[in-house]
């Protein structure tokens, strides 16, 4: 008797305790969410989107050069990884040799975790030294590097989430494969890979690492892509980490507007647009 | 009649090689993602060159680090990155499996999802904003209330004595911890729903409570796919730059205090690569890029093959 209520208590203790560990968890998201918004939209005025900064330890001023540089650079990069990363993931879904495809989709999945800050150092290698210049160009390359991987896994799901029926159909009518993957399959997966195109390009806008000595920092506007650039993640950095109150107001502000985008672009990528699609993760 | 059919063979010759160019064009692209990994790898090992030679790897193992004098230890960064990472786990490892727990065993589908999708959120904040916030939040609170009060509970161990910077080893542990429980949570929910609903039927037949089931069975029958999702939290727990890099200390020197500031690999890549003047300190500093690569990639293989042999998206492919 003893024994079963021991063992009652334990089963109730334990779940409980694991229940508390998932308020804790999604908590988390709220807090600071709740602590962004509460000091960013403080701290957020107009000037913030259309003045350049000011020298350092001077009131007032804006990122507008930062937030254009941003849009620069994820641009490009999206330019120049989304491609390769598409074509890659069609040829993991619609080609599959056995032994080279698993190899490029493990090689992918560990790219996807090489630190951030390594790309930074080959980018630096591959770009800033042979131009003896931090540009713009070379944090996009940095940054394509990293969207390379996830695009071509994302796209590989949602493209091997189309049923095999389609594919037949369309080869019965006779059509050709490339056609039938054309016309048909990448149709049918559109939303689902649109969707991981959107959460990639997210995921890279806000890194920060890679571009600390690629597209580096500039205190005003760029004069083209092969000049230093300043972004918002860096400036997010520089600010919270310099001594100037208004420095810190200003990264809040900052803050804020990334993480609106980045949250905005998830939220609307999971639950608008693939809505009914699992959404793969990792 | 006869260019009736010239066109129809022009189309079939157009399918044709569209069907190889098409399959090699994707091929290229595919092969593309190969190459680039290995020019990672080539990079590193070639920039590193200036420093393995002057210095070969046993740099790794002393702990004086004076860039000026051109003194070299790697030993700070390593015991730092390691001290951190394993900090954090010993947080997030309950609190995400707990919480994958929570989500696959016991929350309803409908709340289960939503649920994960909020803690999946949180791995899509940028590691800046994780930092900003560590600064003007979790660093005076660490300060004023928790240091101070882990020193009046452990005072005794060395490990919590000394002065309560704010910033340090401990702080940045607990903000690594909050940023890699999104993935524990989500990879282990999928090796735990992947676990075949006989097992758990089975277990509860034969008299066991929910939490004995749980635990005995369903938990040791996802172990890989739990152990999977670790590891990759510990990859990026040790490669994690900006958040770190702001709550650290940026102190070259091994503290026994986890109060006190210190510094990483990645850290020290982010704060000095840009001013690093001379082949040998870039050199340096691109050879501990080259350790931290190797060992997240390490970790992230095993995370990868562990997950693929246990989850649902796994056994798909």
């Amino acid at each position: 008797m003893n024994r079963r209520l021991w063992r009652k208590m334990v089963n109730s203790v334990m779940l409980t305790l694991t229940g508390i560990c998932t308020v804790i968890a999604v908590s988390c998201l709220f807090v600071i969410l709740g602590y962004l918004l509460y000091n960013g939209v403080r701290s957020l005025d107009w000037s913030f989107f259309t003045k350049l900064p000011l020298a350092p330890g001077e009131e007032g001023g804006g990122m507008a050069n930062a937030i254009v540089g941003s849009l620069e650079i994820v641009g490009l990069a999206a330019a120049m990884g989304i491609p390769v990363g598409f074509l890659a993931g069609v040829y993991l879904s619609e080609y599959e040799d056995r032994v080279f495809a698993s190899l490029v989709r493990y090689v992918a999945d560990l790219l996807n975790g090489v630190p951030s800050i390594v790309i930074g150092i080959v980018a630096w290698t591959l770009v800033v030294v042979p131009m003896k210049q931090f540009s713009a160009f070379a944090g996009a390359v940095a940054l394509s590097i990293m969207l390379i991987p996830i695009v071509t896994r994302q796209t590989e799901q949602f493209m091997r989430e189309v049923p095999n029926s389609l594919r037949e159909g369309a080869l019965a009518l006779g059509a050709h494969k490339w056609k039938a993957v054309a016309t048909v399959v990448v149709p049918a997966a559109s939303k689902g890979v649109l969707t991981g195109m959107i959460l990639g390009v997210a995921r890279v806008a806000g890194e920060t690492a890679p571009l600390l000595f690629t597209a580096f920092n500039n205190q005003f506007w760029n004069g083209g892509l092969g000049q230093p650039t300043a972004s918002l993640p860096v400036q997010i950095y520089l600010r919270a980490t310099s001594p100037y109150d208004d420095w810190h107001r200003q990264a809040w502000a900052a803050g804020l507007v990334l993480i609106a985008l980045v949250l905005v672009a998830n939220i609307a990528a999971r639950y608008v647009l693939a809505k009914g699609i699992s959404v793969p993760r990792g | 009649m006869a260019t009736a059919v010239q066109t129809r063979h022009r189309v079939n010759l157009l399918d044709q090689v569209g069907d190889r160019a098409a399959r090699l064009i994707t091929l290229i692209f595919a092969a593309s993602i190969v190459l680039a990994a290995l020019l990672i790898v080539y990079v590193l090992w070639t920039d590193s060159a200036a420093a393995r030679h002057r210095l070969g790897w046993g740099f790794l193992a002393s702990s004086q680090w004076n860039p000026v004098t051109e003194q070299f230890g790697g030993l700070p960064f390593i015991y730092g990155t390691v001290l951190t990472s394993v900090l954090a786990l010993l947080i997030s490892v309950p609190l995400g499996v707990g919480s994958a727990i929570f989500l696959s065993e016991l929350a309803p589908a409908n709340t289960s999802n939503a649920l994960t999708f909020l803690v999946e959120l949180l791995a899509a904040i940028p590691s800046v904003i994780y930092g900003l916030l560590a600064i003007f939040t979790l660093v005076p609170l660490m300060r004023s209330y928790v240091e101070p009060f882990l020193r009046s509970v452990l005072g005794f161990l060395p490990l919590f004595q000394g002065i309560a910077y704010g910033v340090g080893y401990l702080t940045a542990g607990v903000i690594l911890a909050v940023m890699t429980f999104p993935f524990i949570i989500s990879v282990s929910r999928e090796a735990l729903l992947a676990v075949p609903r006989e097992q758990r039927e089975a277990a509860l037949a034969l008299g066991a409570t929910h939490w004995e089931t749980t635990w005995d069975v369903v938990v040791p029958y996802a172990r890989l796919g739990i152990m999977g999702s670790i590891f990759l939290g510990l990859a990026r727990a040790l490669g994690e730059t900006m958040a770190v890099t702001m709550v650290i200390g940026n102190s070259a020197a091994i503290h026994v205090s986890l109060f006190a500031p210190g510094h990483t690999i990645a850290a020290v890549i982010a704060n000095e690569f840009a001013e690093a003047t001379g082949d040998v300190y870039r050199g340096v500093l691109i050879e501990l890029g080259l350790v931290l690569f190797c060992l997240t990639i390490i970790l992230n293989g095993a995370a990868r093959l562990m997950i693929v042999a246990t989850t649902r998206k796994g056994s798909q492919r």
